[in-house]
């Protein structure tokens, strides 16, 4: 694990909570999540690439955009494992970035449509762009 | 003045890695008393035991402190030790610097010093031991066994076979336990019932196994050699010595309705049953909470059916008083409920079902005469999923933390025989992990992949939902394809965790054995005595102290009997002579260390004593009787005017080991 | 190395025979590290305890007292822990009286089998009593050289 690397993931466990190590990889987060055919990385993944320290594909995954939250995987981990919380925490990473991954400026108009409200737009640029 | 030899023990590197030994028996030597002080490899060894026998005897040693692993460990080796050189074995104190120093701590100053000062507690202790003699308690030579499944059974007839008496009590109406359900045994398939109930039959009729069937046991008084208990044998309203066992009644009983617990409520039976054919004792028993006549005192119709003149609707519940030297423990284990657990759709579906209950529907003798039928519409699956690990490994709170060890083997078994029965099904197990340590253990899991073709599939159920037109769906991660799976299941097999009899935990509080947080009874040491409760006279057979399956069972079921029979052929047992005594001249005959004495051993007596003035007068004072004594110290510190003091464990020893403690 | 004038607790732990001296025991066969102030006398039962004993160690200048014994209803003499359970109640709020806070004195239960509950059931208290610093109450200075 790089320092970068180490570093990222103790920030995800300390925002979610969780200890990876509990695992012990039987795969029943993966078995009861609805959304599995969806996802990039199975909830079972997000805990062993945690553990690795394999945030940053994560980030980049849209997985962490698929999640539908349910907390099914949560419920059923019979070792209080609670992948959601992982997914979430990286969620947040992603969204704390700064002037990443989000769209320029010139690209919007093209997507632009009649109900967006004007200052959604405003707001995203305030927030983004800095 | 005493003269005190200190030894100190590297335990190899175990204790020298983290106390400096040398530093330690060099500050010993300088403690007032010590006229000896040294250092070796392995006291425990024949060479460090030589060092100590030579020590005393050169030295003219009066006590000896060992610096070494618990006193739990070898201080009865170190007492041996010095007793054969003519000190008296109680004039030795073990300071614990293994398992309460060096294992704990890191550093080697902070280790040392420590060291030394728990040597300097076992000095101060050792300055005021008094030589002490061990007394004498005799045996009863019979033992109780307590449970009579294949564990129970096992113990008694290897008791019995050495020639001594051995009782079992059963709370059920038949002995046989859980393995008289099971239709098949792993890994080589002989069938339960044709190994099961010979054993059965031997223990009935031998003449040193006396049966107590639906009984239990309500007190237990005493200690190892001398237990006095109650056993309560509750009322069957059959009289077991008339009943010829025809089971004319069981057929002509009008309550027909009544869930069968042989069969895990699969089918019904009578509300006068034998639970089985092969039941020992081949006896009826009414179960009250069905039967009418008991109930509401109409119908007698099996009293009138019976022969023998059996049917006794008056019967109540009998105790019996017996005297035993030794009580083994075998209540075995129950499947835990699956209720709790929703995604498994247990209670949703008549089709998901224990295994438990698997094994009774594949059973000749079972609700469906051996053929594999869906309990809901009994029609022949044709898709089986096998879930394991349901409820085990689980630190949810859900199910219990461990693992419940004989799952792995007996699905794989499940699977097999029904490839081998129905080669037109197909059968998926999941796992997490297939455990299969054991002889011939793993090639049977290979032979179910391998040779029947079972899909064992790494991953778990996730989801167990049955669908209106019968069909289960099971959806569950296959991690090694990295696939969600959807299957259509006609039957869905779970393998739930097993834990130990609810009856275990009180049992244990009235034997004063201690268990684990999963009540589980706690052998007397993990590795080298897996068969005795810390208390003595009390031993373990089968899986009241762990998961087991039947091969452990029977083999720490005859590990069980060796010990009792080593019990049982002594005529007398050597008494912990660390017993309470009181100083005469102090007590005052209050009665206070009466009242708080669990065994009864404190009585009082009117003695004669000579007063000053050179009078005589006779005054009221506690004695103790050693052999009754058990050695808690209760009454010490009831006592008011501090004449009663436990010897071993005196208050001024205790001060004494309290003081150097706090010198530092 | 620790600091020469880092505050190190002394502390007495009195243990059952059956289940807390075994726990200890276990604690030390599974490496679980405890703090090396802690320094344990073995009991036959918890109810061996006598108020006395803890009163002297307080006089000789303990900063905490601790006693371990079997689980209720898993006493080896089955009713011993009631006892002591009952005497320490009694003696634990006479010294919060005197000026001993409650902190530095605790029962707890710990089984044979509780290996892990005993360190840190060790560390706990350790913690607590360093946290409280030294005992100055019924220390007697007599004792001191």
């Amino acid at each position: 694990m790089t320092p970068k690397e180490r570093e990222l993931k103790e920030q995800v466990l300390r925002m979610s909570g969780v200890d990876p190590l509990k695992c012990m990889r039987c795969g029943k987060c993966s078995g009861t999540c609805p959304n599995y055919d969806e996802m990039e990385y199975h909830p079972h993944q997000f805990v062993y690439m945690v553990e690795k320290g394999e945030i940053e594909k994560l980030m980049n995954s849209p997985s962490i955009f698929k999640c539908l939250s349910c907390f099914a995987c949560i419920e059923r981990c019979p070792r209080d494992v609670q992948p959601a919380k992982l997914v979430e925490a990286i969620r947040l990473l992603v969204i704390r970035q700064q002037g990443q991954n989000h769209l320029k400026a010139n690209e919007i108009p093209a997507l632009l449509d009649e109900d967006m409200p004007q200052q959604a737009l405003v707001t995203a640029f305030r927030k983004y762009t800095k | 003045m005493q003269k005190i030899g200190v030894f100190v023990c590297w335990c190899g590197s175990n204790i020298a890695q983290t106390v400096d030994v040398q530093a330690v028996s060099d500050a010993l030597a300088k403690e007032p008393g010590v006229v000896y002080s040294t250092n070796y490899q392995y006291m425990c060894s024949e060479a460090g035991q030589n060092l100590i026998k030579d020590a005393v005897k050169e030295y003219g040693l009066t006590g000896v402190v060992i610096c070494s692993c618990s006193p739990r460990m070898h201080e009865a080796t170190f007492r041996k030790a010095v007793a054969s050189v003519g000190l008296n074995p109680y004039m030795l104190e073990v300071a614990n610097i293994r398992e309460q120093c060096s294992w704990i701590h890191k550093d080697k100053a902070v280790g040392t010093e420590k060291a030394i000062i728990m040597g300097r507690a076992a000095i101060a202790k050792v300055m005021l031991n008094t030589p002490l003699q061990a007394g004498e308690s005799p045996v009863t030579k019979r033992a109780l066994v307590i449970g009579g499944g294949i564990a129970g059974i096992q113990t008694a007839l290897d008791i019995a076979e050495a020639g001594f008496d051995v009782d079992i009590v059963e709370k059920n109406p038949t002995i046989g336990g859980k393995m008289t359900q099971i239709d098949k045994t792993f890994p080589t398939l002989d069938c339960a019932a044709c190994i099961l109930t010979p054993k059965m039959v031997d223990c009935a009729q031998n003449e040193k196994i006396h049966i107590y069937s639906y009984s239990e046991v309500a007190e237990v008084k005493g200690f190892v050699g001398n237990f006095s208990v109650k056993i309560n044998k509750k009322a069957r309203y059959v009289d077991e010595n008339k009943c010829t066992g025809c089971g004319e009644c069981t057929t002509k009983c009008p309550m027909k309705n009544v869930p069968n617990e042989f069969n895990l409520g699969m089918d019904n039976r009578r509300a006068i049953y034998i639970p089985f054919a092969q039941a020992v004792p081949k006896v009826a028993t009414i179960d009250p909470n069905y039967c009418n006549m008991l109930k509401n005192g109409k119908c007698g119709l099996c009293a009138k059916v019976c022969g023998a003149g059996a049917i006794d609707y008056k019967q109540k519940d009998q105790i019996v008083e017996e005297k035993y030297g030794a009580i083994v423990v075998a209540t075995g284990y129950n499947p835990i409920k699956l209720d709790k657990f929703d995604e498994f759709g247990y209670s949703l579906s008549k089709d998901v079902i224990s295994s438990l209950e698997f094994e009774r529907l594949t059973n000749a003798a079972g609700p469906t005469s051996g053929t594999l039928l869906r309990p809901s519409d009994g029609k022949h699956p044709h898709t089986i999923v096998f879930v394991q690990c349901v409820g085990s490994r689980d630190t949810s709170g859900c199910g219990k933390p461990y693992c419940s060890k004989i799952c792995c083997m007996y699905t794989a078994k499940h699977a097999m025989l029904t490839r081998e029965k129905y080669p037109d099904t197909d059968v998926y197990v999941f796992y997490i992990d297939v455990r299969s340590p054991g002889k011939n253990y793993d090639e049977f899991y290979r032979r179910a992949v391998e040779q029947y073709g079972v899909h064992y599939i790494k991953g778990m159920v996730g989801k167990v939902a049955p669908r209106a037109d019968g069909k289960i769906l099971v959806q569950a991660s296959d991690l090694l394809a990295g696939d969600q799976l959807h299957i259509e299941a006609d039957l869905v097999v779970l393998a739930a965790a097993i834990e130990p009899d609810k009856t275990a935990r009180p049992l244990a509080t009235m034997l004063t054995a201690s268990m684990d947080t999963n009540d589980f009874f706690t052998e007397a040491h993990a590795k080298l005595r897996p068969v005795e409760s810390p208390t003595a006279g009390i031993f373990l057979s089968g899986a009241c102290q762990g998961p087991k399956d039947i091969p452990d069972t029977v083999s720490q079921a005859s590990a069980a009997a060796a010990k009792v029979i080593g019990l049982l052929v002594k005529d007398k047992l050597t008494t912990n002579p660390c017993t309470a005594q009181p100083n005469e001249m102090m007590c005052n005959g209050c009665s206070s260390c009466e009242k708080v004495c669990p065994y009864g051993a404190i009585t009082y007596v009117d003695k004669e004593f000579r007063m000053p003035d050179r009078t005589t007068r006779v005054r009221r004072v506690a004695s103790v009787n050693p052999a009754v004594c058990q050695g808690c110290g209760a009454c010490t510190v009831a006592c008011p005017s501090g004449a009663m003091d436990l010897k071993g464990f005196s208050n001024s020893q205790i001060m004494a080991e309290v003081d150097a403690i706090c010198q530092m | 190395m620790s600091n020469v004038n880092e505050f190190k607790p002394k502390i007495v732990a009195f243990c059952c025979n059956w289940c807390s001296y075994a726990g200890a025991d276990l604690a030390g066969t599974n490496r679980l590290s405890y703090p090396a102030d802690v320094k344990i006398i073995r009991v036959p039962c918890s109810c061996r305890v006598n108020p006395m004993f803890i009163l002297r160690a307080f006089q000789r200048g303990a900063d905490g007292v601790i006693l371990c014994g079997c689980h209720p209803g898993d006493c080896h003499y089955t009713t011993g822990n009631y006892y002591a359970r009952r005497r320490m109640t009694l003696l634990f709020s006479m010294l919060d009286f005197l000026g001993i806070e409650k902190e530095r004195t605790r029962v707890e239960w710990v089984s044979a089998a509780e290996g892990a509950k005993f360190a840190a059931t060790m560390n706990d208290f350790v913690a607590t009593v360093t946290a409280l610093g030294e005992n100055k109450r019924l220390e007697d200075l007599r004792c001191k050289e």
